[in-house]
């Protein structure tokens, strides 16, 4: 064993994690050279130190009492179900309306190769943007306060497309987190309709066509254009959402890249 | 409606809490089953049933509050902050707990509170899980074969803290869950969804860089001595 060996498996070796192989050629290793044995206590010193000094953060007494009232208060929950707040109420309406909507024969499901997981972040997404008051972060009509204010809040820079032409006025934009990330969500509006456009870069960055999918009364149209992952999300229309995407996908596709169409499946 | 109103709500938060499964996770990304799952609509048995889920998290994780904070307060370098963040895991970690079956609680539990620590930080510091590791002072150090054995006592208890303070969270995550917290590798890789060998090379190298920041603070202050 050399020295450059031994270093690397210097800290398994103090942390006693080596197998017995590896610890035993370490330990004739340290027997015969000085400066590795140095490096040793070196780090059993500092090993000791931060163990025996008092580092270790210690709970105020307080914090135990309000967990534990946080947990009984969750738990008190869990047992009167039918207990009601604002945002359960709207949720319980919003899912009367589903079941009018499955009941009247609306219900639309195209198939398409969708992510389960992302779409049902994205459906959480946008019912939490609605329910607990928080649909912007940002508002601002216009696209050139929209987009510089995500500098700085998330890694990437998304796309923010002027829309009122369409008939899609530009209401703000907000942070969000979906699919283990940070993303960028725009807002949008026709009539009363409120549409969040989660945007953040693809993973795997390849062209994806348009899939249009309909899942508890809520239309929802996902592609992938220029490196960037779109969901859009609405009660509008299936054809409504699908002219919003066009017009997301006019001002977003690079002119020289083939544009991206629906795949009908349903 | 009755059907709406037991099942709603529930599956709707388990929506917004919803994280993938990892390949390699074992506790990372609970696929949510509510404590009161089993019982069905609302009535005694709930409430019996609450009363054991509650006993049973008393007994299994409550008593890992102090690890709980103790890395919450190392990964957010902030009192309040990490009380916010303790108290948000562990409202989580009662609505994960039945997915829990046993096993090391506390590293099921030093889990959730490292994710909701990095959901805090993605929210609020985002800059500080960019920061990188500064190769070549680490480079320097390796190069310069420690010249002298380390001499620690409690005078220098100040300067471990800031050098800890001063690695990137990745590195000091590692340092706080093996040198402060006595984990094993092998759960430190299942908690932070690392391979064995990566947490093993991280400790390394944040220990090597503690070192090197104790080392020199001491030189500055014995030649200020001088």
């Amino acid at each position: 064993m050399d020295c450059d060996e031994a270093q690397g498996l210097l800290h398994g070796y103090v942390d006693d994690e080596l197998d017995v192989v590896s610890s035993r050629a370490l330990t004739q290793h340290l027997q015969a050279c000085p400066a590795c044995t140095q490096a040793y206590e070196n780090q059993r010193a500092l090993r000791t130190a931060l163990r025996t000094s008092a580092l270790y953060c210690t709970p105020p007494p307080s914090l135990l009492k309000q967990v534990r009232a946080t947990v009984r208060r969750a738990s008190r929950a869990d047992t009167r179900p039918m207990r009601w707040t604002w945002g359960g109420l709207s949720v319980a309406v919003a899912m009367a309306f589903v079941v009018l909507l499955v009941g009247s024969g609306g219900l639309i499901h195209r198939r398409s190769p969708i992510d389960e997981h992302v779409l049902q972040d994205v459906m959480a997404g946008h019912v939490r943007s609605l329910m607990v008051n928080h649909l912007t972060d940002v508002l601002s009509a216009d696209q050139h306060t929209v987009k510089p204010w995500f500098e700085g809040h998330v890694d990437f820079a998304p796309p923010v497309p002027d829309l009122t032409a369409q008939g899609f006025p530009l209401i703000g934009g907000r942070l969000d987190y979906l699919d283990d990330r940070p993303v960028a969500a725009l807002v949008y509006k026709r009539q009363q309709h409120v549409i969040n456009l989660f945007v953040w870069p693809a993973p795997s960055g390849a062209a994806r066509p348009e899939s249009a999918v309909t899942r508890h009364g809520y239309n929802l149209v996902q592609w992938t254009s220029a490196g960037m992952t779109y969901w859009a999300i609405s009660t509008l229309n299936a054809p409504e959402m699908e002219a919003f995407a066009h017009g997301v996908q006019q001002h977003t596709t690079p002119p020289s890249a083939p544009k991206s169409r629906g795949r009908d499946a349903g | 409606m009755v059907g709406i109103k037991v099942c709603l709500p529930q599956s709707l938060s388990q929506r917004m809490v919803h994280r993938r499964r990892r390949p390699g996770r074992v506790w990372g990304a609970p696929c949510v089953r509510y404590p009161q799952q089993s019982t069905g609509s609302g009535g005694k048995g709930d409430l019996v049933h609450a009363h054991t889920t509650r006993a049973r998290f008393e007994q299994c994780i409550m008593p890992h509050l102090a690890a709980a904070y103790n890395l919450a307060r190392w990964l957010t370098r902030h009192e309040q902050d990490a009380e916010d963040v303790v108290q948000e895991a562990y409202l989580r970690a009662y609505k994960f707990f039945g997915n829990f079956h046993g096993g090391d609680s506390r590293a099921w539990l030093l889990t959730i509170v490292r994710h909701t620590c990095y959901t805090w930080l993605r929210q609020n510091r985002a800059h500080e899980l960019t920061a990188e590791f500064d190769e070549t002072l680490h480079d320097v150090v390796r190069a310069d074969v420690n010249p002298e054995t380390l001499l620690l006592h409690d005078a220098q208890q100040q300067l471990l803290r800031q050098a800890l303070e001063a690695l990137p969270v990745a590195f000091r995550e590692v340092v706080i869950m093996r040198d402060l917290e006595g984990l094993s590798y092998k759960d430190i890789a299942s908690i932070t969804d690392l391979p064995v060998g990566t947490v093993m090379s991280r400790l390394a190298r944040a220990r090597t860089r503690l070192q090197q920041y104790v080392t020199t603070h001491l030189h500055t202050e014995a030649k200020r001595g001088l």
